[in-house]
Formats: C-alpha cells, structure tokens, sequence
C-alpha cells in the first residue's frame, strides 16, 4: 500500500523583549541559576502577573506578517499542571482565544514549486524554568531564570505532506520571526523549536490517521530526522496489522529514534480556565494600524524587489532573501558598489563558500560587507583583477585588514600603465616569431598563449583588458 | 485608652496626650492579657511595632503625621509582611517569612500606622467560623464559646475586645462583613478593583477584596482612604481618583432610596435579627429615607454559583504549595509523587482540601461547561440584578448574616449549613460591589450586624449613611463587658 504522510508543527518561539511577559526580570540568557527570577517568577504567595504589553505588538507584527485575524479580544487562560520547574503549579497560556487568529505562509519546495500551510493560530505564553538532572546525584536541580519568558506558539494546519515539507515550513518560520525581530530564533539556546503531530494514513483516503506527538525538537535537522523515523515506525505497524497508538513521543538525536513519553490514557486534563488575575487583551483597530506601518519588508515582497531592483534571477534572489542577515549584506555590499551582478556572485559565491567551510552565520562572517565592498570597488576600478580579488578576501578573511591595506602590503595592485605594459608585449612579441605565424595565419587561439606569458611575468598583476587589447592591437599591426 | 475609636486616638495622639510608643504598649499590654482567652493573634510583632511607634512619634513631632501616624492596626495574616511571618493560619506556611510587603502593608506604612501584629483567620480564608485556623480557633469576646466568623475573625475579634482599634481584613464571600457583624463591628469589603491585592494571599482572584474593620464608619472612612488605590502591580485594581472619605460622612441623607430586597427577609432568618434589621430602618425612616422592597431574584443561585467558582480559583491558586520552593515540606520523600502528596496532604487542613477538590472536579474535562461555565453565566445574572436594583435605589440594605454567632463546633461536621451562613454576603462578591456591615443591635447578647450594600464604586455613600445611622444610634460603641 502507498502511504500518505500528514504533519502539523507547533512552533514555539521566544519573543525577544528584553523583560518577561509578566514580570520586570531580565530574559538575558545563561546567567547564573535562579538570579533572573523575581517574586513573580517564583511564584510566591500573593504576587501577580502584570502583561508585559511589547509582547502584543509582537504578536500583531506575526499575526499580519501571515496575513492572519488578530483577535479584537484576547484571553489567558491558567493550563494547571505540577511541575517542579513551573512554580505556580500552572502556565499563564491562551486557550479558547488566542491573539492570531487563522493564516498561512508559502513555502518554497526543493523543486521550485511552492505551496501554501495553513497556521491554525498563534498564542501567547510563558515558558517555564529548566528541570537539571545531572549533577546533583540523585536530586533534581531547578533553574527559573527562563520561568516567564515570553513564547508564542504557532500552530500550523496538518498540511504538511514530507519530513522535507516540515522543515521548509519551519525554516520559513524561523526566517519570518527573525525579519520581524520578534525572536532572535537561537535553536541552541532553545528560543525557537517545535512539537511535531505525525500520522500516516493509506494515499487517498481523507481520514487522518492516529497521530503521535513529537516532542521539544530544537534543530532543522533532527526535525527531519524525527519525522523520518516516525513516519516508517507508524507504517510498519499498520503493514503489520497493528495500530498506532496514540501518544506523546520523545525524539532521542544520538540514537536517532523516538521514543513514547506517555499515552492518551495517561493524557493530562489541564483543566483550562480564564487567569482571573489578568484582563482579556484588548486589540483596536488603530494599535494594528500602529504596527503595520512600523513593519519591516517580508521575505516575499524583499524577494520580488530584488528581481526588479538589481535584476536578479528568482534563484539568486530567493537565495539572498532566505535571512534578513543575508539580504541586507547583500544589499549593503550591492548598494556601495553599484553592482548587484557583482556583489550577488560574492556574497553566494565565496562568501557563502567560506561560511559554509567553517559552518558559520552571516552574522559571524569575519569580512563585514563594507569590508567586501571595499574588495569588489578594487576589482571595478581595475586596481586588481577578479582572481587576485579571492586571494585579497582570504586574506580578509583570516583578518589581515581591509582591501587596500592587503593590496598595498602584497604589492597586488594591478599594472596597468600602458607604456610599461607595451615594452612587456613587445617583449613577447619579439621572443615568440613562431607564435605570431600562427596568430597571424588565423589561430585566434594563440592569443591565449601571449596573455599567459604576460600575466606570468607579471605574477597576474597585469590588467587582463589592457593586456589582450594591447596585444591585438600589435598583432595585427 | 483602649475604649477609644481610631478617630479619638488620632486626636490625642497630635494633641499630645500620649504618645504613639505609649498607645502601642497598651494595645500590646491587652494582646498580653485577653488574646490567650481570645487567640486572635498568630503573631505579634513587638520590636517591630514599637520602632514604627517611636518613628511614628518622630513624625508626630515634626508636624508631618497624617490621620494614621501612630495608629496601631493589626494585619490579618494573609497580607504578606516583609521579614515577618505570614501563615494564611496554615500549618503549610508555617514557616513562610514574606521576602516582601503586600502594598496594604506599604500604604500603612507609608501612612505612618504601627503594625502591631498579624491576625488570625481561617486557613487560606476558607471558612465563616475561625475554625478552620491551623493555629486553633478564635473566640468571640461576646461569648467565648461562639465563634467569631470568619474568615477574617482575628481582626473583627481584636478589634471587638478592644486589643486594637483597627485591623485589616479580606473578603471573599462575606469574609469582612460576617466576623464584623457576629463580633459587633464596622467592617467594609470595598468594590473589587479598588484595594490592590498584590501581596494578598490569594483564595479565589475574581471575588478576593482587602478591606478595612473598625470600630465605626468613620474610622473605616480613614482606613479605606489609605488603603484604596490603583496599583499597577495588579491587573485588577482600577485607576480610578480616591475621594476623601471622611469629607462626605455627615451628608445629609434625606430622600435616600433604601432598596428592600424581599428575597433576604425569607427562610431561615432568625426572627431576633429580623427585627434589629427592622429597628435600624426604622431610623433610617426618620433620618428621612425612603425605603422601598426590591427583589433580586437570582439571589439563591449565589451560594451555588460560588461554590462553584471560589473553589475553581483556589484549586489553581493553591497549586503552588508543593513543597518545592517554600512551605511545608514532608519529610524524606521517595520521589516527586511523594513529595507533593505529602507535602500537600500534611500541610492543608480538611476544609482546604474539600474546596481544592471541588475546584479540581469543577475545572475538569467534561465538567467545565456545566459547572465552572455555568456559574459564570448566573455571575453575571445576579450582577445585572444589583444593577438593575441601583436604577430604582441608591443603597441596598437588609441583615448581614441569618443568625448571631453560633457555638464553637456546631457548624464543623456540616460544611453546607456552615456555608449558608454567608447566603446574604456572597452575591456581593459575585457582582463586584462594596458592602458594609454595621452593629444594629443585640439578640440574646449577641451582636446583630446590617448589611449595606452600594453601588460600583460608591464606598463614600456607604460610610456617608452608615455613619449618619451611628450619630443617632450606640450599637456600635458597646463592647462586650469583660473588654471595656
């Protein structure tokens, strides 16, 4: 039988204010345990959560960004369960209204096509603080420094078809948060990662199957990783004659496998109901209009500008804009040098070459792209050529200093003084008759063979234009 | 000095007739005396109270004391007091020293009043007897052998034996205006949003109000002056301007509309209160106001409906009492299951328990619509009757519980008959309003409290007709004899 794959992620991502969502403690990460935790993080009688209003716009700039109803009135709601890391004994969370509403973003597939997920809805909430087990032989130690951090979590349709599908619609997740600013979407740190519903079901048929719930995935890879492996895990045993159970599983990376964390049965009843210590968020039409015109440009709208602006291919531009990082180098190095052709080869080409090398950020890139405008204005004024250009950015690259410092050092500035360079191909000229037979009997060819003479004699400072125009002109002659 | 009201102390203590040092010694003299009878202290406060008395004096001195300065008020035990013991009377604080102030707590200090001591209560507020106090229970000064109300009755016990003049309290369901009333004092449980609840214990959010208990409306005039206030630490509290309450208490009350509500004159009134209630409208008549009879008729769905939606609340609120962080802990637990079983089931008492378990059922999958849902629903049935009422009336008025203060034991195995002890109270919380509770006179001893009940956020008339009725009458300057 063929088999149908049906995903749907949930996404938390941590919004990036500078205190928490309900209270006025720092959200700075890796401190010392337990000293960003105040009264109200701790949960100490008689304290009560005021809303931490940055988070809102936040909200709405998400909610417009997918094109999504930002609900006019919000509730939070108490989800209660016991935890020794979540100190009231319940999470301040949204339930039956949450602030974003229906939506959808495009995903780009690997074949070039795209296609449209649905997002259920987007909600406000805390997280809790971190359960340390190791280390404390026998005893569990408890950090609240992230106990009230603010999350939204998104919650997309069961529209996703492949573990690849996923991972597409959750890195373009992670792009729109990041453009946005609304989450600096650190995975190491755990400010972005996702839950994932798998189930399969018999291609065709339009019941879902029992799904499983993939828990806490904190990178692209493993998102992939643990879809895969559900999804053949889910389908040897329904080929098998059994049946999925549901439940919640737990993805282990080392091993590379999920395992079940619990069942329905044993399926927590959190007993949701309206945190009376808040009021329900009230959203006019006038704060989303404040929001809208302070938005920053989308990854589509940035793509399809780059199109018409620099004239790019829908490949390359859609390469630049997958991080708003990767776009505005791209368009700071474009705009000081005045060619897009040219920054948008070096910034795809070695510069992404060298970042991928050394698996690095654009924000970790040790040549900034002023830096790199100031190497490609060097090849534009022909004070160096394209080849000596990658042997100055490697340079660069190792941190020996800017352009011209490298240029100046190395003695790599062209030549392009045309009497010094005449007295060179008369030279040539002059040492290689049987060559200029040729050339002049016809064999274009041979050009070739007067150029390299030249650019070796001159360790390829020689300005390549001047030096092949130079030559046909005496050639000929 | 103790036969004195609030307002009589403050005088004398600006005229220099003693000094705060010396009034708080005495009120401490007589917690010394009568509260192993009473036991309507958990703790007190010595040092730290006569080091705000002798600052007090300072400001006294310096001409920069307002109507507070030096006033010795006492703090029901559920206002957390930085540095200082605040048990909520539950053996699972018994331990808990607050790390900070509820901003009741800072008002008053800022106010320059003495905080003498903490109060007795029933634990976490569930209760309407005091008997519910993991410290044991309080005694009523009018006969030891009944009970104070509750849950507040430390401070409307205090405040009746003359220990103190002034106590703080909260109201959840009646909690203010039951104790004032069994105990023969002034107590207001103002609108909801008007008194911050940041640093106040939390039993059920929606309906929870501090308030201030007293010897008379004026006195509670100048408590609710400095407790009120918006707070932005609560979400709840209103930033609404605080009137000067003591300015509008000798209005004239002439052509006050008193609403009658016929549902609170049925069953199960006893007659004695009946007819206090009736001789305090008969002055009112010649204080020149009208009374008519309103009904309110959702006023029987109130107890349910509470019963349904404080329990909810507490269950959650309680939930982070689970030995981890602060509390009681049990000892050597196995493992995580242990240790909140243990730690919970040791350090909650009965009737906690009943009422997280009630809130835990009424908040459950399939039960939450019919229940927690529901009650909502007929939350705001009995809201639009009030508002309904204040079209035609200005003040509702009727008795503050059906019967005087019952025997110590006699409600304990029977928690519904305890809880239709608050039958007349607990729809004033449900709808959010400000409700007093005055002394109207005595049944076989026993004091006999009316209730008072206004509109959102009209404590000024409340005070302004409650102490017009007490120019005119005495209940409230009685005191039970072996206190006076």
């Amino acid at each position: 039988m063929e088999w149908e794959t049906v995903i749907g992620l949930e996404i938390h991502t941590q919004l990036a204010t500078k205190s928490k969502i309900f209270s006025g403690a720092s959200t700075a990460y890796g401190a010392a345990p337990n000293t960003q935790a105040c009264a109200v993080d701790l949960g100490l009688p008689g304290v009560l959560p005021v809303l931490n209003k940055a988070v809102v716009d936040m909200a709405i700039r998400f909610g417009l960004a997918i094109e999504a109803e930002i609900a006019p009135l919000s509730i939070f709601a108490r989800k209660n369960y016991f935890y020794p890391d979540l100190p009231k004994g319940y999470q301040i969370s949204q339930y039956e209204l949450p602030i974003v509403g229906l939506g959808r973003v495009t995903i780009e597939l690997e074949d070039g096509s795209t296609k449209v997920i649905g997002i259920t809805r987007a909600h406000l909430e805390e997280d809790a603080g971190k359960s340390l087990h190791e280390d404390f032989h026998g005893m569990t130690g408890i950090d609240l420094n992230r106990a009230g951090t603010p999350l939204l979590e998104i919650v997309s349709e069961p529209d996703l078809r492949s573990p690849q599908e996923a991972v597409a619609y959750m890195k373009k997740i992670h792009a729109l948060v990041r453009y946005l600013e609304i989450s600096d979407g650190n995975m190491q740190e755990g400010s972005f990662r996702c839950d994932a519903n798998v189930s399969v079901r018999p291609r065709g048929s339009h019941e879902f199957g029992t799904r499983t719930e993939l828990k806490n995935i904190n990178s692209f890879r493993f998102v992939e990783k643990a879809i895969e492996y559900e999804v053949e895990r889910q389908i040897e045993i329904l080929e098998s004659g059994g049946a999925v159970v549901q439940e919640t599983r737990l993805f282990d990376p080392d091993k590379g496998e999920t395992r079940p964390m619990r069942s329905k049965e044993e399926a927590m009843d959190y007993r949701y109901f309206p945190d009376p210590d808040l009021l329900p968020v009230e959203i006019t039409p006038e704060m989303i209009e404040k929001v809208r015109a302070e938005m920053p440009e989308l990854p589509d709208a940035k793509r399809q500008r780059f199109i018409e602006a620099y004239r790019l291919s829908e490949y390359d531009a859609g390469i630049l804009t997958a991080s708003r990082e990767m776009a505005d180098y791209f368009e700071t190095v474009a705009k000081a040098i005045e060619d897009a052709k040219l920054a948008a080869n070096w910034v795809m080409g070695e510069l992404t070459g060298h970042l991928n090398r050394e698996n690095r950020e654009i924000g970790e890139s040790p040549v900034s792209a002023d830096q790199l405008a100031g190497l490609l204005k060097r090849i534009l004024d022909n004070t160096i050529s394209g080849k000596i250009a990658k042997e100055v950015f490697e340079a660069m690259w190792a941190g020996e200093g800017d352009a011209d410092t490298i240029i100046a050092e190395r003695g790599l500035k062209q030549i392009t003084d045309t009497s010094a360079l005449e007295a060179m191909v008369d030279e040539v000229i002059a040492n290689n008759p049987k060559q200029v037979e040729q050339f002049r009997a016809g064999k274009e060819k041979v050009l070739g063979f007067f150029v390299g003479q030249i650019m070796k004699a001159t360790q390829g400072k020689a300005n390549p234009a001047q030096v092949n125009e130079l030559l046909r002109k005496k050639l000929s002659s | 000095m103790h036969d004195k009201t609030l307002t009589e102390l403050a005088a004398g203590l600006r005229a220099g007739d003693f000094s705060s040092e010396e009034l708080t010694r005495a009120c401490l003299e007589r917690i010394a005396e009568h509260d192993g009878t009473l036991n309507s202290f958990i703790t007190v406060d010595e040092e730290h109270a006569l080091a705000q008395a002798r600052a007090a004096d300072a400001r006294l001195r310096q001409g920069e004391a307002g109507p507070l300065t030096g006033i010795p008020v006492a703090q029901k035990d559920i206002f957390c007091t930085d540095g200082v013991l605040t048990t909520c009377a539950s053996r699972m604080l018994e331990n808990f020293i607050a790390p900070y102030s509820a901003t009741v707590v800072e008002k008053f200090d800022a106010a320059g009043a003495v905080m003498i001591g903490k109060t007795n209560m029933d634990e976490f507020a569930m209760g309407s007897s005091n008997e519910t106090s993991y410290y044991g229970p309080v005694r009523n000064p009018w006969n030891p052998e009944t009970v104070p109300g509750g849950s507040s009755g430390g401070s409307a016990a205090a405040v009746a034996a003359r220990l103190v003049p002034a106590a703080t309290g909260t109201d959840t369901g009646g909690s203010i205006r039951q104790p004032a009333a069994l105990c023969g004092v002034t107590g207001l449980k103002p609108t909801y949003g008007r008194v911050s609840r940041w640093g106040m214990i939390a039993f059920a959010s929606s309906l929870d109000q501090g308030g201030p208990i007293a010897r008379s409306a004026e006195d509670a005039a100048l408590l609710l002056g400095v407790m009120a206030g918006f707070d932005e630490r609560d979400s709840t509290s209103i930033d609404r301007p605080v009137p000067d309450y003591t300015a509008t208490l000798n209005d004239d009350i002439r052509g006050l509309k008193i609403g009658l509500p016929k549902e609170y004159f049925g069953e199960g009134l006893e007659a004695g209160v009946a007819q206090a209630v009736e001789a305090a409208l008969d002055e009112y008549r010649r204080l020149g106001a009208e009374i008519v009879e309103i009904s309110l008729p959702n006023t029987h769905l109130a107890v349910p409906a509470y019963y349904v939606v404080a329990p909810a609340e507490c269950s959650s609120n309680l939930s982070r009492f689970d030995g981890v962080r602060f509390g009681h802990r049990c000892e050597e637990p196995e493992d995580l299951e242990d240790l909140y079983k243990r730690s919970r089931g040791e350090g909650f008492g009965a009737e906690v328990k009943r009422r997280i378990m009630i809130g835990t059922y009424a908040l459950s999958a399939g039960y939450y619509d019919a229940y927690y849902l529901k009650a909502q629903k007929v939350r705001r049935l009995i809201r639009d009757d009030f508002l309904r009422a204040f079209e035609q009336v200005d003040v509702i008025m009727g008795p503050t519980t059906p019967a005087p203060a019952f025997r110590l034991g006699e409600k304990t195995d029977d928690p519904i008959t305890m809880y239709l002890s608050d039958i007349y109270t607990i729809a004033v919380n449900l709808a959010g309003l400000p409700g007093m509770s005055i002394p109207a006179g005595f049944v076989n001893g026993l004091p006999v409290g009316l209730q008072l009940i206004g509109n959102h956020f009209d404590e000024a008339r409340l005070l302004n007709v409650a102490h017009r009725y007490q120019q005119v009458t005495d209940h409230h300057l009685q005191g039970p004899a072996p206190y006076v």
